[in-house]
């Protein structure tokens, strides 16, 4: 009985202590959340004063929408073409960064400093790069003798100049994971690994590679979310044209809400794009989770 | 046990605190909603947005402070907020929770939204109240073209704004065209294009952007009719008029080759002209500060070219007042619009930024004479007025818009034909007005 009551006592003190963190998680995430659901299935737009209850109907005007598609798969695309990327480049970097006898210091601040530059400001210096006749890029294709290239107001383009900017804004942030992932694995591993006179490349593919997975999954799931979060660059650059080539989920569900002012076509989108990333975070999570060697 | 306790004392204590919080905010609401302070002192807040160059919020916040001076029994409170679309944002979700500002200037396109969530005031009886008629007929009907629905008004023009032809005199004395003589026809402007463009130089520029149906309102404008009716439940998208004014606007890229392909960016044309790299633009008035300050060479200001006649639609932010305030406040913040708009204000207002002073009495102002005699720039975009028409503004504008000017930039990026993507539109928009004409 008394062991129940101390253990009891513990758990309430457990309790107490998470309290408040529970209260704002409950007002600022889940009640939001349920809100968002339930008027997911409602029509509140310009048209109706007062929302009323309208089922699937949201989701059924989605289905039909040309642009929420073109924005679904531009977001895959735009997935698909950084995430791979930033993080291989911020593995490699890392390994870089963190053999270079000289100029460590140099060469991780170079690396990392994308990422301290506000969204804002990386925004407007790529606008000015992208920008045909003398942005920074015209420039230099004019040495290679090739046309003028409007990135920003061609279709075709639009998507590569911001996976690009991208690119480069991540791949020092997931750098510093790694960075620190490597601090992590022992030396002694290497060192016999050298007594064996393995290759680098075995070195790597046998040794630093697995040892690292649980950064790369943490950090392939930040960039993937990342990829459905971005936002910040669309305003500035693009505002989602020409004609949707670059709208991506989350700033069309902006559009929908706050310029279209219609709140339950919005929240019905919000409800898809969170099914979507947790469905994906629950492969990562639950799939890869298992081929993964912990220390 | 000890520990228990104080760590539910705690618990306590941050409940409080969150409970505390909402009750103070609730009680500030009740303030806001008796209309005045203990000193007696009517409140107002003031939402407004900035967008053009300048010091436009210390310039704001220095005539709400002379306000203030001249009234002491009423304080406006202005509250920078950002964007026109983040302005609107934030006045909505204010409507929504029942706190609406007092007065906020919005973009007049608002308009038809604003009503649809009943969310205005009908400004007739401040009107009528205050010198009638007289006082609203002074504004130009072209700005006025926004502010009314059904014979009411309700808003009042502030920071308004045209399209003008921007040009490089000193280019057009390079390849001997007469620089006192800016195009007037379509066929005009694109045989100087022609001659203007070298390497490096395009002729001219539009941007398409952002405010691309802006952009192709003017030339819809220039050749017959405006894209919407006055009430705003329709839009005439795919009129043989308006698919031959798109065609002319991708053919000055596309065939004649005097203009960037591809989307231009609305930011970065005025610095193409600033820098050379167009000898013409076209661009807001909001601009003409700007550009003067900064153009290092000779530049004139005109009407954009006539196809069947010349046109342009206008543009730019109005007072609005909100329903769900006490009387007394609103008898105020009507106080604080006079106060705004009066002429010898509106023609500083003018000289500081480049916007059109909306009156026509404050072109009577010594200020405004002796500017426009040291700028003649300065008066293009008021006589352009005469052919000016309301902005594109319907109900479920932010849609409407959009499905425009995507559609638009979809035809600029070579992607579809004026015709088949100006019909497809017009079937897209009928649907999304189908609602409001019920």
């Amino acid at each position: 009985m008394g062991e129940l009551r101390a253990k009891w006592k513990v758990n309430m003190y457990a309790w107490l202590l998470l309290l408040p963190s529970l209260i704002f998680l409950l007002l600022f995430t889940f009640y939001p959340v349920i809100q968002t659901f339930i008027l997911s299935f409602h029509q509140a737009d310009l048209g109706s004063p007062e929302p009323f209850f309208n089922g699937i109907d949201n989701y059924k005007q989605m289905v039909e929408d040309e642009v929420f598609w073109k924005v679904l798969t531009n977001n895959i695309w735009f997935a698909i073409g950084t995430v791979p990327t930033s993080v291989a480049l911020a593995l490699a970097m890392a390994m870089f960064a963190n053999k270079a006898l000289r100029g460590k210091s140099f060469i991780r601040t170079a690396y990392f400093y994308p990422t301290v530059v506000p969204m804002i400001a990386v925004a407007n210096i790529w606008l000015f790069i992208y920008t045909p006749e003398y942005g920074a890029l015209s420039h230099v294709m004019e040495w290679f003798g090739k046309g003028d290239m409007n990135w920003l107001g061609d279709q075709n383009n639009v998507m590569w100049a911001m996976i690009f900017m991208v690119i480069w804004k991540e791949a020092g942030y997931f750098m510093i994971f790694y960075l620190a992932g490597l601090q992590n694995i022992s030396q002694e591993l290497y060192e016999s690994a050298s007594m064996e006179g393995a290759s680098s490349w075995t070195v790597f593919r046998r040794i630093t590679f697995p040892l690292l997975m649980p950064t790369t999954m943490f950090v392939s799931i930040i960039a993937f979310t990342n990829s459905f979060k971005l936002v910040d660059h669309l305003v500035i650059m693009t505002k989602g044209g020409p004609d949707n080539a670059s709208n991506l989920l989350l700033y069309y569900i902006y559009e929908t809400a706050f310029s279209f002012w219609d709140q339950g076509m919005a929240s019905a989108l919000t409800i898809v794009m969170v099914v979507l990333l947790l469905l994906v975070a629950a492969f990562q999570f639950f799939g890869m989770d298992k081929k993964i060697h912990y220390n | 046990m000890r520990k228990v306790v104080k760590s539910l004392f705690a618990v306590v204590m941050s409940m409080s605190l969150i409970t505390g919080c909402s009750s103070g905010t609730s009680s500030s609401t009740n303030n806001a909603g008796q209309g005045a302070n203990s000193s007696g002192k009517t409140e107002l807040s003031f939402y407004y947005p900035v967008a053009v160059g300048g010091p436009l919020t210390k310039i704001v916040d220095g005539m709400a402070e002379e306000f203030n001076k001249e009234n002491p029994d009423i304080k406006v409170k202005p509250v920078y907020t950002g964007s026109y679309q983040d302005t609107t944002t934030k006045v909505q979700a204010a409507v929504q929770g029942k706190t609406p500002p007092d007065v906020a200037v919005m973009l007049s396109t608002e308009l038809h939204t604003m009503m649809d969530m009943d969310a205005i005031l009908p400004l007739d009886d401040f009107i009528a109240k205050d010198g009638g008629s007289e006082y609203v007929n002074d504004f130009f009907p072209g700005f006025l073209a926004n502010s009314q629905v059904d014979g009411k008004t309700y808003s009042i023009p502030f920071q308004r704004s045209t399209i003008v032809l921007y040009y490089n005199k000193d280019a057009f004395k390079e390849v001997g065209l007469d620089p006192e003589k800016p195009p007037t026809s379509w066929d005009e402007l694109v045989q100087y294009s022609a001659k203007l463009k070298k390497d490096g130089r395009y002729g001219v520029e539009i941007p398409s952007s952002s405010f691309t149906y802006w952009m192709f309102q003017a030339l819809a404008l220039q050749n017959g009719k405006n894209l919407m009716s006055e009430d705003g439940k329709k839009v005439f998208l795919d009129t043989p008029e308006n698919v031959e004014a798109l065609q002319f606007w991708v053919d000055l890229s596309k065939k004649h080759q005097v203009m960037p392909e591809g989307v231009n960016e609305w930011a970065t044309v005025p610095s193409d002209f600033l820098e050379g790299k167009t000898a013409m633009m076209f661009h807001t008035t909001g601009n003409l500060t700007n550009v003067k300050k900064s153009g290092k060479f000779d530049f004139g200001v005109a009407f954009l070219p006539a196809k069947k006649n010349y046109g342009s639609p206008t543009g730019g932010g109005n007072f609005y007042m909100f329903k769900g305030t006490d009387a007394k406040k609103q008898e105020a913040a009507w106080k604080f619009i006079r106060f705004m708009t009066e002429p010898k204000r509106a023609a500083q207002w003018s000289v500081d930024t480049g916007y059109v002073a909306t009156r026509k009495s404050a072109y009577e102002e010594e200020t405004m004479k002796q500017y426009v005699k040291d700028f003649p720039a300065a008066s293009v975009a008021r006589d352009q007025l005469e052919y000016g028409h309301a902005e594109m503004s319907t109900h479920n504008n932010g849609k409407v818009t959009k499905l425009l000017n995507d559609t638009l930039q979809s035809v600029i990026t070579g992607q579809s034909e004026p015709a088949e993507a100006l019909k497809k539109a017009q079937e897209e928009a009928d649907k999304m007005l189908a609602p409001f004409n019920k």
